[in-house]
């Protein structure tokens, strides 16, 4: 038997050294990479123009989370020219600071939504969630037809608006009492296309290098 | 004293008849969503069968109810056998199993209604998160209570793996679900944006590494040795490749947002990390197909030996093509596209499903008082539906993600870009329709298999089974089996 082998055993023949031991060799590389972007985290202020969500576009921006978009449909437009080319401006750290979870995406079956804001109309924006083929024939989208049909919880969005207020988003007292009449009369459908046609519509990535 | 303690085989045989519902289940689901991107008005119009809002259903289906259900199952019936000891604290263990059940059943009702938080792979909503976490913490106390009272002093090495994966799924599980319940069904994470994204891929990426690659691993390395009937090829290979495995994966997550918002030096890091990954991946795998050296006669005549051998092919060139995919250069061509799907597969349908299948072929009879299967030709059938279902599966997907990859960067001699994005997928539609085939024969040899399970279980189903004493006192001192001899 090799000579050092007999620490080796006593962690072998032991289901607590062994426990603690794989307990911390898991969690050196977490800690190395994540503890830095906590710290960096602070430093990443919202670039100007860059605001948190109004009530209708967080609205809308939940039930795009909701509906599980990401599945198809990415939000972030890495540095490379081809993306550049097709979508914009590349993806930069401050213009999600809002968004909670993330919709960053890892699959497009659909096209990146990034900067998808101001791209189609309203009207169009509609019809495509509503029935995809009306309007790009060879999509393989689902239709979402039940968004029109949804009127929006006006009481809710103030629970919500609180919750990411003490998560530290900058909403004010004002802004949340405002919330409910923002949402009078609103369906999903109105809320998500809100929310689309505010993708990426921000002085953010003028102002980037 | 006569010896009066036997195995709880019990709990296993319930994990086990769970593994087969799940895993029907779960690769039907793949079926459905797969067949809605090749015609997508399979939605009906309705919200709750809607390809975003079902996808979680399948993923969550197969890794976490099928997967977890037969990595419970062979974790209690391995850590018993290899520790020559009866299960410590039954009344947790079978909470374990409902608790679990109880948990799949919830996400599977809750996330087709939009009930979700929307992070991949971890999707369920805060209530069901903390089940999971309870239940995952009684796991851990019914698997280390059970090493604590073992009568082997030297702890197999395949309950190294299956610890690992206990410890390190439930650290990912809480870290990454640290949510702020706004009402029952909705709540919000306390990351948001670039933190959050890094969190998800250290979660989703080492859910991989210790769902699907550690726990599983453990299964290869009690099960493979089984099967073949010769001892493990090389011991303290397994061992320094355990180290190597669970310090170096957790490293890696970041390979997933490659060229995106995330500071430059963590994805330096992840790519460097995963290349380095390939030692272990390739070390296990290797230790698991020279265990077969003089035995692959075997392979020939015995079903779950052949499933056992492909999972460990699969699982090389998955683990090569991985490190392969985390390469910057290669990853600016293959993310978002379909080659990601076709990895994730490969090593899902290839490496994971194949070690389970052959696990739960080799365990079942064992664990049903029956001398072997009911049906070995149902086997040698369920064998070759699964193996060309992936294949299918893989290679139409491979050729898939390709061709969006060089379509989306395709530009004419003046710069400008050649296709429109529906371009893309028009050109792939065809693969759509052949991979959905794939899963069609897939679930079909699943089927096979639990018609097959039910029957082997008949017999049981009749009568009581009697239950197998654990063998004491310790044979002594040598604990390995003794080496086959050689032929002449």
């Amino acid at each position: 038997m090799a000579k050092g082998y007999k620490y080796f055993e006593a962690v072998e023949k032991h289901a607590g050294k062994l426990g603690i031991l794989t307990a911390i060799m898991v969690s050196i590389g977490g800690l190395a990479e994540i503890t830095p972007l906590f710290v960096e985290a602070h430093a990443i202020t919202a670039v100007e123009g860059v605001a948190p969500y109004d009530p209708l576009r967080l609205a809308g921006k939940d039930i795009y989370v909701r509906e599980g978009c990401y599945t198809c449909h990415t939000q972030m437009i890495r540095a490379l020219r081809a993306e550049t080319q097709r979508y914009g401006h590349y993806s930069i750290s401050s213009e999600s600071v809002y968004d909670r979870p993330h919709q960053w995406g890892s699959k497009r079956t659909g096209p990146d939504l990034a900067r998808v804001g101001g791209k189609y109309s309203d009207e169009w924006q509609r019809l495509h969630l509503m029935d995809p083929r009306a309007v790009v024939q060879a999509s393989n989208m689902p239709a979402y037809p039940w968004l029109a049909d949804e009127q929006l919880d006006a009481a809710d969005i103030s629970a919500r608006m609180r919750a990411l207020q003490r998560l530290g988003d900058p909403y004010t007292a004002a802004d949340i009492a405002a919330a409910p009449a923002a949402l009078e009369g609103k369906t999903s459908l109105d809320a998500l296309v809100a929310y689309l046609q505010g993708l990426g519509v921000s002085p953010a990535t003028e102002a980037a290098p | 004293m006569p010896n009066t303690e036997t195995y709880n085989d019990q709990i296993v045989r319930l994990f086990l008849l769970a593994a087969a519902v799940w895993g029907v289940a779960g690769m039907a689901i793949g079926v459905f969503v797969a067949a809605q991107l090749a015609w997508p008005a399979l939605n009906f119009d309705t919200s709750w069968l809607t390809f975003s809002r079902l996808r979680p259903n399948h993923t969550f289906g197969v890794i976490f109810a099928f997967g977890g259900s037969a990595l419970m199952g062979t974790c209690y019936y391995v850590v018993q056998r290899t520790g020559h000891t009866r299960l410590a604290l039954p009344g947790l263990a079978t909470f374990t199993f409902w608790g679990w059940q109880l948990v799949c059943v919830l996400a599977m009702a809750t996330m087709p209604f939009g009930i979700t938080q929307s992070k991949e792979y971890a999707e369920p909503e805060w209530f069901i998160d903390i089940l999971i976490a309870a239940v995952w913490v009684s796991f851990g106390a019914v698997f280390f209570a059970t090493l604590a009272r073992r009568r082997i002093k030297h702890i197999y090495v395949a309950n190294w793996y299956y610890g690992a994966f206990i410890i390190a799924v439930a650290l990912l599980h809480i870290v990454n679900n640290i949510v702020i319940p706004v009402s029952l069904t909705k709540s919000y994470p306390v990351y948001s944006g670039t933190v959050d994204a890094m969190v998800q891929w250290w979660y989703g990426h080492n859910a991989v590494a210790f769902f699907l690659t550690a726990g599983f691993l453990g299964m290869m390395y009690y099960f493979v040795p089984r099967q073949a009937q010769q001892p493990l090829w090389s011991y303290r290979f397994s061992i320094v490749n355990f180290w190597a495995l669970i310090s170096v994966y957790m490293w890696a997550g970041s390979h997933h947002l490659l060229y995106t918002a995330l500071p430059d030096w963590v994805q330096s890091v992840g790519m460097a990390f995963s290349i380095l990954l390939l030692m272990p991946s390739w070390g296990s795998a290797a230790n698991g197909l020279f265990t077969f050296n003089g035995a692959w006669q075997r392979v020939a005549s015995d079903p779950a030996a052949k499933f056992m051998v492909l999972a460990l092919v699969f699982y090389a060139a998955a683990t090569t093509e991985g490190s392969l995919m985390a390469v910057k250069t290669v990853n600016s061509l293959s993310h978002y596209t379909d080659w990601t799907v076709a990895h994730v597969h490969s090593g899902a349908i290839g490496w994971v499903a194949m070690i389970t299948i052959g696990s739960l072929y080799a365990m079942a009879p064992r664990a049903l008082g029956r001398p072997a299967m009911h049906s070995k030709r149902s086997m040698e059938l369920h064998f070759w539906m699964h193996t060309a279902g992936l294949i299918l599966y893989v290679a139409a997907m491979w050729t898939a993600g390709v061709t969006e990859g060089l379509m989306w960067r395709a530009t004419d001699a003046n710069g400008a870009l050649i296709h429109p994005f529906i371009d893309s997928l028009i050109a792939i539609r065809p693969f759509y329709l052949i991979r959905f085939l794939g899963g069609l024969l897939i679930v079909g040899g699943m089927i096979v298999m639990a018609w097959n399970l039910w029957h082997t279980a008949a017999d049981a189903r009749a009568r009581l089974i009697k239950p197998i004493p654990v063998p004491i006192p310790e044979p002594e001192p040598l604990q390995m089996p003794a080496p086959v001899p050689a032929r002449a």
